[in-house]
């Protein structure tokens, strides 16, 4: 059972970030939430029944993969290893938190489910997780990302879950969580609402950081094996942030290992049109946490930007707001333009296909690689995997042939 | 202005009024506007319907991009209100016009995140300074509040607290402890702008929280017509009215808008 090297304190922040912004209708539905957390967290019993789970649904532990062609390509002088949680059932890490909250929910007696998802990967989760279980599932998805990721919603409702479209605001993941939000305002006797991501009102980003750390201690006890040493370097791309805290949280104590999260930057940094909160953000609070947001002078959110559908949010987890005022973790970010090149590189060096919110983190070690010290090793945690991006992928990189078949494809019906 | 003395008033001395009010109503009215929704033309049409209604207490909402408390209408203006450029300088400059203008005393209604990027101080300052008596702040728990307490003291503003049907009677206790001017009690649970049937939960967060506090409860969240308030009588001291106005003025505009609000402040007596 693990234990964290960062906890928030009794009223949930870490630091001057998290904290419970919560309207009062829910005020009792977190208590509760916080006394089942706190016994499951308390009982080796079922931290036990999480790996358990995750090993016969999941495939866990997920490998380690040395990446030898790719690290040749970029100068051969260190060496690069990843972290396979693309090999997750349903194809990302978002199983990890799914099915851990799913055993909550069933300590807690609650019927159904209901979710928030950007990329869809989460929804997905949940929705298995959900079939699994025998919940009943509402996944509530912005208009946008509906758009941008189809084959996820198909899944879905395939596996039995409501996919409600959120047009408000920018009808993207933010939209998505407020109107989870307003559901579980109504709903919560009956209802557990399983948030994706370490960000949201405590107990969240503790718990699914929770959750997610099983990536980070798998890593640690594989890097070991493998090399008889912690990595130099890890790197995980930063939507919300939990994929991030996962890998890196049972790194924490372990100051020589340097923690490098990467962010959107869309377009480009100059541009505005990016989810770098870390470089264009201000601290604030919405969403029923305190941490930095992608907010204009008066608190009001701004459109963010990004290729990726799953980094494509406004605020970040309040763990690591902390770690970066701390300055333990680095943030850095990768354009859009970057990630489809590193994204084509892992492809043709590894036969690894990332997801392209995955793909930040092989851009950022592409980009900083002349400056690798020589000998180094560098871990990359790779969340997902990108067959679900085959539209975006495809449109990026302009492959003809595939625009031909959609069209054909088009013209059948 | 001391807002409990003010609304008890307005009372009849039966429904909890003062000895000899100004006014016998058996209930008081408060009513809502969106700043910048559907302009700030139209809002000033609403404070004037509101003015010649005697509408008791109105809560001018500061429009946030992340309404997470609000239902599809309130959600809806938010954004419009947003997209129509509405920024602190055009709310307050429509705050202190109205208070100017008309009698009845002001809110600031809007989320947690306003006052924080303001700053507390600032915030209260402002709502001061532009003739407004306290705050609604549906996402702030008093355990947030920090020194938010300490600076509405300060510029004598009261901090309106939210009490629900799903608090346990622990925690009504602690909200209605640390209340000031009124207590809010939400009728029911969801979001704002759905009808509400005045059923037992309503009737109980009402009983609850009157065995913690002598200030005067308003109810909230899905009240709509003239039965709605008469079924209120000696029951609420304040009934709060938001989506159901702004779904008229949608729907029939200015006139029926009006005729509305008169029906609903007929029901107070």
């Amino acid at each position: 059972m693990p234990t964290q090297a960062i906890n928030p304190d009794a009223s949930g922040y870490y630091g001057d970030y998290g904290g419970m912004f919560i309207p009062e209708i829910l005020r009792t539905t977190f208590d509760e939430l916080i006394a089942a957390f706190n016994e499951a967290k308390a009982d080796a019993g079922f931290w036990q029944s999480y790996v358990d789970v995750m090993q016969n649904y999941s495939c866990r532990p997920t490998p380690v993969t040395p990446l030898g062609n790719f690290a040749e390509t970029l100068g051969g002088k260190f060496q690069v290893f990843c972290k396979r949680e693309d090999l997750n059932h349903t194809g990302a890490h978002k199983a990890n938190n799914c099915m851990g909250q799913g055993l909550l929910v069933q300590r807690m007696n609650k019927k159904r489910v209901i979710a928030e998802t950007g990329a869809g990967q989460h929804g997905v989760a949940t929705a298995t997780m959900a079939a699994r279980m025998g919940l009943e599932c509402t996944v509530y998805m912005g208009a946008v990302d509906v758009e941008r990721q189809r084959p996820n919603v198909f899944w879905m409702e395939q596996l039995g879950a409501t996919v409600i479209s959120v047009t408000e605001g920018t009808a993207t993941l933010k939209d998505a969580i407020n109107a989870a939000m307003r559901d579980w305002s109504e709903s919560m006797e009956t209802t557990h609402y399983v948030l994706g991501t370490t960000c949201g009102p405590h107990p969240f980003p503790e718990m699914v950081a929770w959750f997610q750390s099983i990536i980070g201690q798998e890593s640690r006890q594989q890097m070991l094996k493998i090399n008889g040493k912690l990595p130099d370097k890890i790197y995980a791309c930063v939507g919300g942030g939990s994929n991030a805290s996962g890998v890196f949280l049972p790194f924490l104590e372990d100051k020589e290992v340097e923690l490098v999260g990467v962010e959107a930057g869309g377009h480009g940094l100059d541009s505005g049109q990016h989810a770098a909160r870390f470089s264009g953000g201000t601290v604030g609070v919405a969403q029923g946490y305190k941490t930095y947001f992608f907010q204009d002078d008066e608190g009001q959110m701004m459109h963010t930007h990004s290729i990726a559908a799953g980094l494509d949010y406004i605020g970040v987890s309040p763990i690591l707001s902390h770690l970066h005022d701390q300055k333990r973790i680095r943030f850095t970010s990768a354009t859009d333009d970057a990630v489809i090149s590193a994204t084509k590189l892992l492809m043709r060096t590894e036969g690894i296909i990332p997801a392209l919110e995955s793909a930040h983190a092989f851009a950022a070690v592409v980009e900083e690689a002349p400056d690798i010290p020589d000998g180094t090793q560098v871990l990359i945690n790779l969340s997902g995997r990108g067959d679900k991006d085959i539209f975006n992928i495809a449109e990026a990189i302009g492959d003809e042939k595939w625009d031909e078949f959609l069209r054909a494809k088009a013209l059948k019906k | 202005m001391n807002l409990t003395k003010y609304l008890k008033n307005r009372l009849d001395p039966l429904f909890g009024g003062t000895e000899s009010p100004e006014t016998k109503r058996k209930i008081l009215l408060m009513t809502h506007v969106v700043v910048g929704y559907p302009s700030l033309e139209a809002n000033w049409k609403m404070l004037e319907a509101m003015g010649e209604a005697d509408v008791d207490l109105v809560e001018l909402q500061m429009p946030f991009s992340e309404p997470s408390a609000d239902g599809p209408l309130f959600v809806k203006a938010n954004q419009e209100a947003l997209r129509n450029g509405i920024r602190w300088q055009a709310y307050f400059d429509l705050m202190k016009r109205a208070s100017e203008r008309f009698d009845f005393p002001m809110l600031m209604m809007g989320y947690c995140n306003t006052a924080f990027s303001m700053g507390f101080e600032n915030y209260c300052v402002n709502i001061r300074k532009n003739g407004g008596e306290g705050f609604i702040i549906p996402d702030l728990p008093l355990e947030e509040y920090g020194d938010l307490f300490e600076y509405s003291r300060q510029h004598d503003l009261d901090p309106i607290m939210l009490c629900t049907p799903t608090n346990t009677e622990e925690r009504l206790r602690k909200i209605c402890g640390h209340g000031s001017g009124f207590i809010y009690c939400v009728a029911r649970k969801g979001v704002t702008g759905k009808n509400t049937e005045l059923d037992i939960s309503a009737e109980k967060i009402l009983q609850q929280c009157r065995l913690y506090t002598d200030l005067p409860l308003a109810l909230g969240f899905g009240l709509s017509h003239a039965e709605d308030l008469r079924r209120l009588h000696g029951k609420a001291e304040i009934a709060i009215v938001g989506s159901a106005l702004l779904k008229t003025w949608e729907a029939e505009g200015e006139t029926g808008y009006r005729k509305h609000l008169l029906s609903l402040a007929a029901a107070r007596e």
